[in-house]
């Protein structure tokens, strides 16, 4: 330790605060921050915090792409699932008959956003919003999201997360036209076998 | 207690730094009678009148969370202190074993809160030599550019938290999360969560750098020598920070080694350990970098090497940015669903930014391990805290709890 002055490094240091202070005004990178209600930094597109259930068309209780295998139920770290499968069934996008979950919770304050229901479903019916002002003045069924609020439509999906969306979209698409030619070839080979 | 009271010269002082030589050997109280017995305000209740007792915590601010300390004091100085926690206990362990391999990634992000990219990494790093993994390249780059990213921002917090126990109000924590900001939007936007990250997967990483990071990344770390120098300049030749942490809260090599102090705590002590060198897992033998290490083991070494360990950061963190190849980023044998390694036992560490973090599984070849404990950095690194406030002033003991650089999520599990 070499200081010849006594004071020189606390001025120093003074000199760095002032340099902060005025690089506030015209530097960008001097201050980060946003004045938050008013001001909102854009959403990444990466960012996820709550679960939502994609539905395909326009009514979601046809179009819900879940079909209630209970392996998001499973694989939650905290439990925060709560899944009840229907007897009935309803075909999904390749016309097969697939379960549908009759009770679908997801209990918001139990959810810690780990996105490992989304990894783990075969059917990429659940997915992550980017929904952050979900405080509410209820805190038993306020903080319990049904089926109806969490059914989202695709095109929200698109909006949210554009590049994976498109991505899940042409695997579906390509999964189908693979189907429908399968179906085809079967009927066209039934036909002439007739 | 007798041990409490032999103990105290246990740390020998440099003569002539800060405050420190003028109260060394000054009139303790005589020991207490043998058996006398129960730790924590025992002192007092043995005859000793004159000494005060003082809980401090667990809310009180500079204590990083829900640590509490009961001190025994004379006058001003500390003459016994027993730390006390265990209130942020989440049964993380127990949680780990009630939970697939998978499921105990999103808990590792909690432990230590602030590195949780380093916690994903020990973890996966210990479940892939249990089950035989291998990462590929791309995502062992992606693995240390976001554990050296996260090592960065904890000592520029851990030092900007320091000065605010020091009593700088703001203005370094300020300068310091200002920086950390700029990291973590680095990982919001390739993890999406600017903590609880979640982000590495046993064989690789969950999914691929988003186009344009790689250039965000390296405008991050082109602009961060600036603000080192800028920290440098602002702190480490300031006359009120140079006597309030020099020679203050020495920890000896013999004692840092013997308590199994790690990470920069122990280089700080002059021990030349860093499991980044000794280990050399993942690929950081490819990387040029130097270990620093303190001569005197007080607070303002232990501030001095997260300094120098950020510099050495840089360095591995811009040859990583220029170096990193195509290619997948997760092993193909790795599984999601019905992750099952078979039976064995391992433990898998890493040089956190906190010291060393390791993972202790014990599988049984089912889904959920039959064992799952953690070596944490900050736990160990705090028991020699009573060490290192004996002899000193209440105000040293909140400056000396700040240089350890603990998490209670980390303690407490």
């Amino acid at each position: 330790m070499s200081a010849p002055l006594l004071g020189q490094g606390i001025i120093k240091g003074l000199v760095e605060t002032a340099r902060n202070f005025v690089g506030s005004y015209v530097e960008k990178d001097r201050l980060t921050t946003v004045q938050y209600p008013e001001e909102r930094v854009p959403q990444k597109e990466a960012a996820r915090n709550f679960p939502f259930l994609v539905y395909d068309g326009e009514d979601w209780e046809k179009g819900l792409r879940c079909v209630a295998c209970c392996i998001c139920e499973k694989e939650c770290p905290p439990q925060c699932i709560y899944i009840v499968k229907d007897t009935a069934r309803k075909p999904d996008y390749l016309g097969k008959l697939q379960f549908q979950p009759k009770v679908f919770d997801i209990d918001t304050s139990v959810c810690m956003s780990c996105q490992i229901c989304v990894e783990v479903c075969p059917f990429d019916a659940i997915k992550m919003d980017v929904e952050y002002e979900l405080s509410t003045g209820n805190r038993f069924d306020g903080l319990l999201q049904r089926k109806a609020q969490l059914a989202k439509p695709n095109q929200y999906f698109h909006k949210i997360h554009p590049a994976e969306a498109a991505e899940v979209d042409g695997r579906l698409d390509a999964e189908k036209a693979k189907a429908e030619a399968k179906a085809k070839a079967a009927a066209a080979a039934k036909a002439a076998a007739g | 207690m007798n041990e409490v009271l032999q103990g105290r010269d246990a740390s020998p002082r440099r003569p002539g730094c800060g405050s420190g030589g003028r109260l060394g050997e000054a009139s303790l109280p005589a020991p207490a009678p043998e058996g006398a017995g129960a730790p924590g305000f025992a002192l007092t209740r043995n005859g000793h009148g004159s000494l005060l007792e003082l809980s401090i915590g667990p809310q009180h601010p500079s204590t990083h969370g829900v640590f509490r300390m009961d001190v025994a004091l004379d006058g001003e100085r500390v003459v016994g202190l027993k730390p006390v926690f265990g209130y942020l206990h989440r049964n993380h362990e127990k949680i780990g074993e009630n939970t697939t391999y998978l499921g105990s990634m999103p808990y590792t992000d909690r432990l230590d809160y602030f590195c949780s990219l380093t916690n994903n990494w020990a973890y996966a790093l210990t479940v892939e030599k249990l089950a035989g993994l291998q990462p590929p390249p791309r995502a062992e780059y992606i693995r240390i550019i976001t554990a050296e990213l996260t090592r960065l921002q904890n000592h520029a917090s851990l030092v900007g938290f320091l000065l605010q126990d020091m009593g700088a109000m703001g203005t370094p924590l300020m300068y310091a999360f200002r920086e950390r900001e700029k990291v973590l939007d680095l990982f919001e936007s390739l993890t999406g969560a600017r903590m609880m990250c979640n982000y590495m997967r046993f064989g690789g990483c969950r999914c691929d750098l988003p186009p344009g990071w790689l250039e965000q990344a390296k405008e991050v770390v082109d602009g961060f020598p600036r603000f080192l120098d800028e920290l440098e300049a602002l702190l480490s030749e300031n006359e009120i920070l140079l006597s309030r942490t020099q020679g203050v809260g020495v920890l000896p090599r013999e004692l840092a080694v013997s308590a199994g102090i790690t990470g920069p705590m122990l280089r700080a002590s002059g021990v030349n350990y860093d499991i980044r060198k000794v280990d050399q897992y993942g690929i950081y033998d490819r990387f040029a970098f130097r270990v620093p290490m303190g001569d005197h083991g007080d607070v303002y070494d232990r501030y001095m090497i997260r300094v120098l360990e950020m510099r050495e950061s840089l360095k591995i963190l811009e040859a990583a940015l220029r170096d990193i190849p195509e290619g997948p980023i997760v092993d193909p044998k790795a599984k999601l669903r019905g992750f099952r390694p078979k039976a064995g036992e391992v433990y898998g560490r890493i040089e956190a930014p906190k010291g060393e973090l390791g993972f202790y599984l014990i599988s049984d070849g089912s889904p959920q391990p039959y064992r799952y404990r953690v070596r944490p950095p900050s736990f160990i690194n705090l028991t020699v805290l009573e060490d290192m406030c004996r002899g000193r002033h209440v105000a040293d003991v909140v400056i000396i709890l700040g240089s350890v650089d603990i998490v209670m999520g980390e303690v407490d599990r």
